[in-house]
């Protein structure tokens, strides 16, 4: 039995939901995964339809597709349409909509050079042997993409590859979360536990989620992604509920190190300076994005090729994307959902990504 | 002779006479061919008849288990068995770009002779046209391909019933990873290959020995999932399918989970479903397993009586989720 399998054992698996039931010992829990990796794995798996009925589940602001703001996406379609200039993206881009609901598929179809790729190195080597071309990369992602992304601008720099730059729209997780906590009223969030993204926090390591308990008193779990993984964090989660304790702890050790990945957050640091950024639903959080510093201007797409972001309508009349990614209703509850929103028809990024929670919704759930 | 071809070999001369002769003649090979008259004429295919044709433009022309040439035969094959029938001829139009390398045309139409022959098929009647550069990516082909049904009634997707077991004759979304792996060039998916294979023989033995099976269908684009809602729909019934039963290779599985794929949604090309009565489905496994392409043949579900027409997943850990309808192509995700 590999280790993968055995954290599929449905023994293992029923052990650890009698833990959970007994932490909860009558008790409700609203808990968010804050990474669409989660979010798939708990449907994919099956997880969800395990979990004592007394648990809510919400799937957060951790998608990265989900959460590039319209402006932000007219931005780089606006890129992706213009000469010599060849648009290299993960493919799950290609969907997203924009204003109007015009896609990355759209300017392909109307001529744009739209590429895909499956890792930033491999932008490189479109540059090369693309020399009459400037090559653009989306930098789409959180604390986990933005190292590799600045590997690639060190290695570019490093080879003189002049035909190549990023357009940074790099996320960071902790201040996502701070501002979903911070709302007050009607907005407040009603959130009594997070499962932490396990692959954000091998880079970032725990201790800039401290807030969560600190400052909140919101127990957060690191976890893996196997069923087995996801429902030790939901013990601990119900059992630090349980004993009025709440704490940020790590129930990932195998991949995460508390203190993170030096290393790579050294390399965010030489490329990328924090800057405000928006969120699609949200809207702007202070210093919760990523820029291409100055001394890397060259690369900046948005520096070297001059940008310019426009301010969009309103996002479509009825999404509900905003209060789903914070968590205040469940996609089921927005009244386009299943209806005039589809995957095949998508009204907001929640339903486009393969991890977004409005998809994972229809995808995996009788609807 | 020229290494490349020019646009005059389609001009329907004396050029196209030479490839025609040196190629496709002489690779494709029999009598009924050799005729070259307007139409081939076909003496031995006997009513009810089974007829289907496709068009294959995969990019790369090659990749590991196979190429566009053993796909336009298979695919095609495949097609006319599933209705249970004995495919027995095949056509093929060929659109070809100017510049095609003559040595990499001639060794996929000797890809198309060898699947014809493997698969007891002749390529009887053909057509080629050579277009300017640009206007076509490299070359496509259509093959037609016709067939005496013999299986009575014939299989169909509308004729599931409530209590019949779910067959699928091997591991799933083999196909659908290799193509995307060699496209984008991604060496962690380098022990990935096709399962491309002709499936008209194992089909015969498994009607042989089960009888007439009441569903027949390769799971081609769109995968396991999509074939399987197509058939809940048409024939009005739900499916309940045991993922530990489902087989994928574990090179497969890997693959995807670095992608965010999902190995049931991936095309097959050397794939069958088979729905039939429960009591019959130990034989047809036999059949399917004595084959080479059928080996991992497993039982996955079970029809069940819901006229929701969805197909659920009984998963690993015990728990249930929809398998659903796929929605366009397959996208690698972002991370
Ligand atoms: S269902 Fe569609 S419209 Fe509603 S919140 Fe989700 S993505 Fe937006």
């Amino acid at each position: 039995m590999t280790f993968e399998t055995a954290l599929h054992d449905p023994k293992l698996c029923r052990v650890l939901l009698a833990r959970l039931t007994r932490a909860l010992d009558g008790r409700s829990m609203r808990f968010m995964e804050v990474c669409g990796t989660h979010t798939v794995s708990i449907f994919q798996s099956g997880l969800r339809s395990l979990l004592p009925a007394s648990i809510t589940h919400l799937s957060g602001p951790g998608c990265p597709v989900c959460v590039t703001h319209d402006v932000d996406v007219a931005a780089f379609l606006e890129l992706a349409g213009r000469e010599k200039i060849v648009f290299a993206t993960f493919g799950d881009l290609l969907r997203v909509p924009g204003p109007g609901g015009q896609t990355l598929k759209h300017a392909k179809a109307a001529g744009a050079h739209v590429e895909i790729v499956y890792s930033p190195l491999e932008v490189l080597t479109l540059a090369v042997s693309n020399p009459d071309n400037v090559i653009v990369f989306p930098g789409i992602g959180f604390e986990t993409t933005a190292p590799a992304v600045a590997a690639t601008l060190l290695t570019a720099r490093q080879k003189k590859i002049k035909n190549f730059c990023v357009f940074s729209l790099h996320k960071l997780v902790p201040p996502a979360l701070r501002t979903l906590l911070d709302e007050e009223g009607d907005n407040a969030a009603n959130i009594e536990a997070f499962l932490l993204p396990g692959h954000v926090s091998t880079i970032l390591g725990i201790a800039p989620y401290a807030f969560l308990a600190d400052k909140h008193r919101i127990p957060g779990v690191v976890g893996g992604f196997e069923p087995a993984d996801i429902l030790l964090a939901l013990c601990r989660m119900a059992e630090q509920l349980r004993d009025n304790a709440p704490a940020v702890v790590n129930a990932y050790p195998r991949a995460v190190n508390d203190a993170g990945n030096p290393k790579a957050r050294a390399l965010m640091e030489e490329v990328f300076i924090t800057t405000d950024a928006l969120w699609r639903g949200i809207g702007r959080i202070e210093q919760s994005g990523l820029a291409v510093r100055p001394d890397y201007a060259d690369m900046d797409a948005a520096v070297r090729l001059g940008v310019r972001l426009v301010e969009t309508p309103q996002q479509q009349p009825g999404c509900c994307c905003g209060d789903v990614l914070k968590g205040r209703i469940i996609p089921t509850t927005c009244p386009l959902f299943g209806e005039k929103c589809t995957p095949a028809v998508p009204v907001g990024p929640c339903m486009v990504s393969t991890e977004g929670s409005c998809a994972a919704y229809y995808k995996y759930l009788e609807h | 002779m020229d290494t490349c071809l020019l646009l005059d070999a389609g001009s329907g001369g004396l050029a196209s006479q030479r490839l025609t002769a040196q190629c496709f003649l002489r690779h494709f090979a029999n009598p009924l061919l050799a005729r070259l008259d307007d139409a081939a004429l076909l003496r031995d295919v006997h009513a009810p008849i089974a007829v289907s044709t496709d068009s294959y433009t995969v990019t790369p022309l090659l990749f590991p288990g196979g190429s566009i040439g053993t796909l336009a035969v298979h695919g095609t094959v495949n097609d006319v068995s599933m209705l249970g029938a004995r495919p027995q001829y095949i056509s093929c139009g060929f659109i070809l770009e100017e510049g095609l390398s003559l040595e990499l045309l001639e060794s996929l139409v000797q890809d198309m002779a060898g699947a014809a022959k493997e698969a007891g098929v002749l390529i009887v009647t053909g057509d080629t046209k050579v277009v300017p550069r640009g206007a076509c990516d490299k070359m496509f082909i259509n093959t037609t391909g016709i067939g005496s049904i013999f299986a009575d009634p014939t299989p169909s997707g509308h004729n599931a019933r409530v209590g019949d077991a779910v067959l699928v004759s091997g591991a799933l979304g083999d196909h659908g990873l290799t193509i995307m792996g060699s496209r984008e060039h991604l060496s962690f998916l380098s022990d990935v290959t096709s399962d491309s294979a002709p499936l008209n023989h194992m089909i015969a033995e498994v009607i042989n020995a089960a009888g007439p099976v009441h569903v027949l269908r390769d799971p081609t684009r769109g995968g396991l999932a999509a074939t399987l809602n197509e058939i809940s729909e048409q024939s009005g019934v739900s499916m309940l399918l045991e993922e530990e039963a489902i087989p994928v290779h574990e090179s497969v599985k890997s693959g995807c989970s670095f992608l965010g794929l999902d190995p049931l949604y991936l095309a097959n090309e050397g794939k069958c479903i088979c729905i039939l009565p429960e009591n019959r489905a130990e034989d047809a496994l036999a059949a399917m397993r004595a084959s080479p392409y059928g080996v991992e043949a497993a039982r996955i579900g079970t029809v069940v009586g819901d006229k929701a027409c969805r197909v659920t997943l009984q998963t690993r850990i015990g728990g249930r989720r929809i398998l659903s309808m796929p929605e366009g192509v397959p996208l690698p995700r972002i991370c």
